[in-house]
């Protein structure tokens, strides 16, 4: 009975059932309780490693060379072990990061270099087409294998239809559709999908079932379990060669090449990359999945063997191809809802890896290829553009469907020329190129930009050559001769054997000449070039990614509006998401609204993880470019990297001469830095002072206050006395606040200057006429000592009356008690007019003398009493005599009295009022 | 017998008022100008309380703490610290030495004589 309508209708419900896990699993996501938090769903998810080729090749592949098959799950098995080391840090670099793909990955690392990650999505996606060829291959022939139940017939392959008549496009067409519906629903920051990890989970146990099913049915029902299969299966001819290394199960080198493979596409396969590191939830399901991961292939694999003995036992040579043996086998005895379960295990193995691999390479597509174009093609407008959001999953759509098209083409085209499972190897050798680059970027700081571009560039180059470029001429796109003789029929040239290297299989000498170029290209290149800084700093966030946890935006000075901010994440994640966003963001700061975020270096740092999962960091990093003003790095960033700059730079002279450079510069910016913090401590000490000297005064006027506001029987003296004191005090406390008011005038140089010629005896007489009262009250006489004639000199008048009657005060404060003298004398020397005060007091020490011009430095008999005074007079007057432009000083010995003597300038009076006017200078000049 | 305060300020103005305040409360006073007259007055005999003001001339008021802190048979002195400058430090350097309270200028009258009566009552 032909099943025809029934395999349709299961299809469709399977895939329904997929759809509705993936919907469920989405929305459960989106309400906060994820069902794919735990480390069995995704040790699951990881299982998408198994694809169609595993679920039909490994037979094929065991049926051809044994236990040959076992090496591409060997290295899984023992990259497994290595997890906690490489997928965690991978892991945990995307996460901080916001990476969304390798592309993204290797871009991001190498300074969020675009043309870093256009290579790599170029390199992926030609690497990985065949692949998906392979999985439509695989489906379209499943299916008119069961189609013709109950007969077994190997399909007429696609070259002889039409396209419309090919199941592989409708197959296609219809994974194109179904992986749109299913990863593209919407655009996230994090590209994640959760809903879709539920159902590739799903899908992994789905096709686990099935092939052990099978493996069941074939070994205990078939036969009498697994003795008694492999007593049969010895005396099938091939048995012995089947299960031994060194004939066609392939030599120990090989074995070797081809674990090694598998070891770094586990890592490095975009589909594998999104799983294990975009999708994963928490990184400590990886310790669960480094033994539930290895224990699947191990469940998946254990049937092979039997399966392959049964379907060479069973099926004369040559009738079915053993690529089939899988479906056919229950096919030959009737069971037809096995059959069934086959190939809707077939089907979840091609359609996991299919929509997996077809998101994350759209992702990069759009992100990595797409975005930096659209960004550079200024006719495009993509700047002015508001809502890009729409734009975006429009790009990822399209190249979900190109990719599928694609995938058909190449299966049309070369479909036919190789086994299932050399596609697959193919692919793997593209993706282990991305191995020197990833590997080296998450565990070598010294990697570069240029290092990394060279090395991808050469290994793919390679790549192409010897593998590629043979598969196109064994499919007759190239003549045969170019394997056989070598181009121009140049021997050393020869594809297949790269400068006389001959004696491996084609997938090793492939991997040896691509990973030895691709290897030697990037750490030489890197060896000899510079990194920029911000490569620098990129590599330091990556490799020292479990040091510098939360680190990445400390480098960022700069300045930009958050509405813009805001606005521009809109464009491309849609604005209410984008709102949402910066709620959430605010949220966690504290804030009330977005509205009130600060537009600081975190901001803009969350700003481009937004904007990097939705399109790439390098291209995250233009975007926020054009709304913000970048600033140069500060102070301290600089000296971090220069820090670590001298270790990196120190290995040639050249560079070893830079790095002293950089040092100098590290130290003049630390004296620079240490000056500025001196200056600063010296301004609080000011200010600390001058508050100090005005709580004195105000000490003894609200002391007294309150004595007499509590004692108003004080005796009428007594009263008298204290007010006496207030006002005194209240009078000490005005001068020195007008003092140091006027003291940070001059000293801001926003004093108002009067100047103007005059004659200094005159200013000299009315100082003394001023102070004539205060001297005779004290007893104190006065010489005076005036030329005839004293030229007229350039000054302000009040100012210099002020630095008169400050040292005559002083000089009278401290002459002699009893017989006090004060003597003043004015000298015309050849430039300028000196002016002495001399009293006949103690005199200054000499330690004392440069003490006392600087602020609220008194010096006085301390035994006895304080000076009066506010410390500021003499600093006041240096100012004022050095804005004049002259001087100010003090002569004195200890018992001899002190001589205060200061000097004006004559010289030309022209001259001289240059000096306050400033800017005629340059007119005369 | 009423208890007995050194005053040890250099500012004439505020001796002035400590004196008539803590005469007026009942207490005996004495007067020194600076830090080395202070010390020289606690040796010939010692207060039952001192109030004493950081910047001295000659020997500054912590110093003088920390040299009555350091003679057991000084413990029994109280210690009130007086400054204009209010700064955290500065308080925490004065009672770190010993002093048993800090009171910092302009203070209130009544403050001052509360905190020296509670100082005087706890022995």
């Amino acid at each position: 009975m032909p099943l025809g309508g029934l395999i349709l209708l299961t299809s469709g419900a399977y895939l329904g059932i997929l759809f509705a896990i993936a919907y469920w699993g989405d929305k459960r996501a989106d309400v906060g309780r994820s069902i794919i938090a735990n480390p069995y769903i995704y040790a699951l998810s990881m299982a998408v490693y198994a694809t169609s080729w595993t679920f039909y090749g490994s037979v094929g592949r065991a049926a051809a060379s044994g236990v040959g098959f076992l090496p591409i799950y060997l290295g899984p098995t023992l990259m497994a072990a290595l997890f906690w080391l490489v997928l965690r840090k991978m892991i945990r670099i995307s996460k901080a990061n916001r990476i969304t793909s390798i592309a993204d990955f290797i871009a991001a690392r190498y300074g969020k270099s675009a043309l870093l990650g256009g290579l790599v999505t170029l390199i992926a996606v030609i690497g990985v087409i065949p692949y998906i060829a392979l999985q439509l291959k695989a489906v379209s022939s499943s299916f008119l294998i069961l189609w013709q139940y109950p007969e077994i017939r190997m399909p007429n392959q696609g070259q002889a239809l039409g396209p419309l008549q090919d199941t592989a496009l409708y197959v296609a067409l219809l994974l194109a559709l179904f992986t749109i519906v299913f990863g593209t629903r919407h655009l996230d920051a994090t590209e994640r999908h959760e809903g879709m990890v539920a159902a590739i989970a799903f899908e992994s146990l789905v096709k686990l079932l099935a092939f052990l099913a099978v493996g069941i049915f074939v070994t205990f029902g078939l036969y009498h379990g697994f003795a008694d299969l492999f007593a049969q299966a010895t005396r099938l001819p091939a048995s012995d060669r089947l299960l031994t290394l060194g004939g066609p199960a392939g030599t120990y080198g090989s074995w070797a090449s081809l674990i090694f493979l598998s070891m770094l596409s586990i890592l490095f396969l975009p589909r594998q990359f999104q799983i294990s590191v975009v999708e994963n939830v928490n990184e400590n399901h990886l310790a669960k999945a480094i033994w539930l991961f290895p224990l699947y292939l191990l469940a998946i694999n254990v049937f092979v063997l039997p399966i392959t003995f049964a379907g060479l036992m069973q099926f004369p040579a040559g009738s079915v191809d053993a690529d089939a043996f899988v479906l056919t086998l229950p096919m030959a005895h009737r069971q037809e809802a096995l059959a069934l379960l086959v190939f809707i295990g077939g089907l979840s193995a091609a359609t996991g890896m299919v929509i997996v691999e077809t998101i994350a390479l759209s992702t990069m597509i759009c992100n990595d290829l797409a975005m930096p174009l659209l960004l550079r093609w200024k006719a495009f407008g993509l700047a002015q553009r508001s809502d890009l959001s729409g734009l975006l999953l429009g790009i990822r759509r399209g190249a979900i469907l190109l990719l599928m098209l694609l995938g058909y083409l190449y299966y049309r085209a070369a479909g036919e020329a190789y086994a299932l499972v050399s596609i697959g190897l193919v692919s793997f050798a593209a993706v282990a190129q991305f191995a020197p680059a990833m590997l080296g970027g998450m565990y070598w700081k010294q990697g570069t930009r240029a290092g990394a571009l060279s090395g991808l560039s050469l290994g793919f180059l390679l790549w192409a050559y010897t593998l590629l470029l043979p598969a196109f001429a064994k499919s007759g796109w190239l003549p045969l001769s170019f394997i056989e003789q070598g181009p121009l029929a140049i021997a050393w040239l020869k594809p297949l054997a790269l400068f006389g290297l001959a004696g491996l299989d084609e997938i090793g000498h492939s991997l040896f000449w691509s990973l030895l170029g691709n290897l030697g290209a990037y750490v030489g290149v890197s060896l000899f070039g510079r990194q920029s800084s911000r490569e620098h700093a990129q590599a330091l966030l990556f490799v020292d990614v479990f040091k510098v946890a939360g680190r990445g935006s400390s480098l960022w000075r700069g300045s930009a509006s958050v509405s813009e901010v805001i606005a521009l994440v809109g464009r491309f994640l849609g604005p209410a998401r984008a709102a949402e966003a910066f709620a959430d963001y605010a949220a966690q700061r504290g804030r009330q609204s977005s509205a009130e975020l600060v537009p600081d270096a975190d901001l803009v740092h969350f700003a481009e993880q937004q904007l990097a999962g939705a399109i790439g960091t390098a291209s995250a990093r233009v975007m926020l470019a054009s709304v913000v003003q970048e600033e140069p790095l500060g102070m301290d960033e600089v000296l971090g990297i220069l820090d670590e700059a001298s270790q990196v730079l120190a290995y040639s002279r050249r560079l070893e001469q830079q790095s002293h450079e950089l040092e100098a510069a590290t130290g003049e910016l630390r004296a620079a830095n240490a000056r500025l913090q001196e200056l600063d401590r010296l301004k609080d000490d000011f200010i600390s002072t001058v508050t100090h000297e005005l709580r004195t005064p105000l000490t003894s006027i609200r002391a007294f206050s309150e004595i007499l506001n509590d004692n108003p029987e004080l005796e009428p003296a007594q009263r008298a006395r204290f007010i006496a004191i207030i006002v005194k005090e209240s009078e000490r406390l005005t001068r020195m606040i007008n003092q140091v008011l006027d003291l940070a005038k001059l000293e801001s140089g926003r004093a108002e200057w009067h100047t103007a010629s005059l004659d200094l005896a005159e200013v000299i007489e009315d100082a003394v006429a001023t102070t004539s009262q205060l001297l005779q009250e004290q007893g104190v006489q006065l010489g005076l000592d005036l030329p005839a004639q004293v030229p007229p000199v350039l000054a302000d008048r009040d100012r210099l009356l002020q630095v008169l009657l400050n040292l005559i005060s002083n000089a009278a404060k401290f002459c002699d008690r009893q017989a006090g003298r004060i003597d003043i004398a004015v000298q015309v020397l050849p430039e300028a007019l000196r002016v002495d005060v001399r009293d006949n007091g103690d005199g200054i020490d000499p330690a004392d003398q440069q003490t006392i011009f600087e602020k609220f430095r008194q010096v006085g008999d301390n035994l006895t009493e304080k000076p009066q005074g506010t410390g500021l007079g003499l600093p006041i007057s240096r100012q004022i005599i050095e804005h004049f432009g002259g001087r100010l000083w003090v002569r004195s010995a200890r018992g001899q009295g002190a001589t205060f003597s200061f000097t004006l300038p004559l010289g030309a009076p022209t001259l001289a009022a240059e000096r306050f006017s400033g800017s005629e200078t340059e007119n005369r000049a | 017998m009423s208890k007995s305060v050194l005053i040890a300020d250099d500012e004439p103005n505020i001796v002035i008022s400590l004196e008539f305040l803590l005469e007026q409360a009942g207490y005996q006073v004495r007067v020194a100008h600076d830090g080395q007259e202070a010390l020289e007055a606690i040796q010939r005999q010692p207060p039952d309380l001192l109030l004493l003001d950081v910047m001295l001339p000659r020997l500054s008021g912590f110093d003088v703490c920390q040299k009555i802190r350091e003679n057991p048979a000084w413990q029994p002195m109280r210690i009130v610290m007086l400054t204009a400058k209010g700064r955290e430090v500065e308080v925490s350097k004065g009672l770190a030495l010993g002093a048993d309270a800090y009171i910092t200028k302009p203070f209130s009258t009544q403050e001052l004589l509360a905190q020296v009566r509670d100082l005087l009552a706890d022995r």
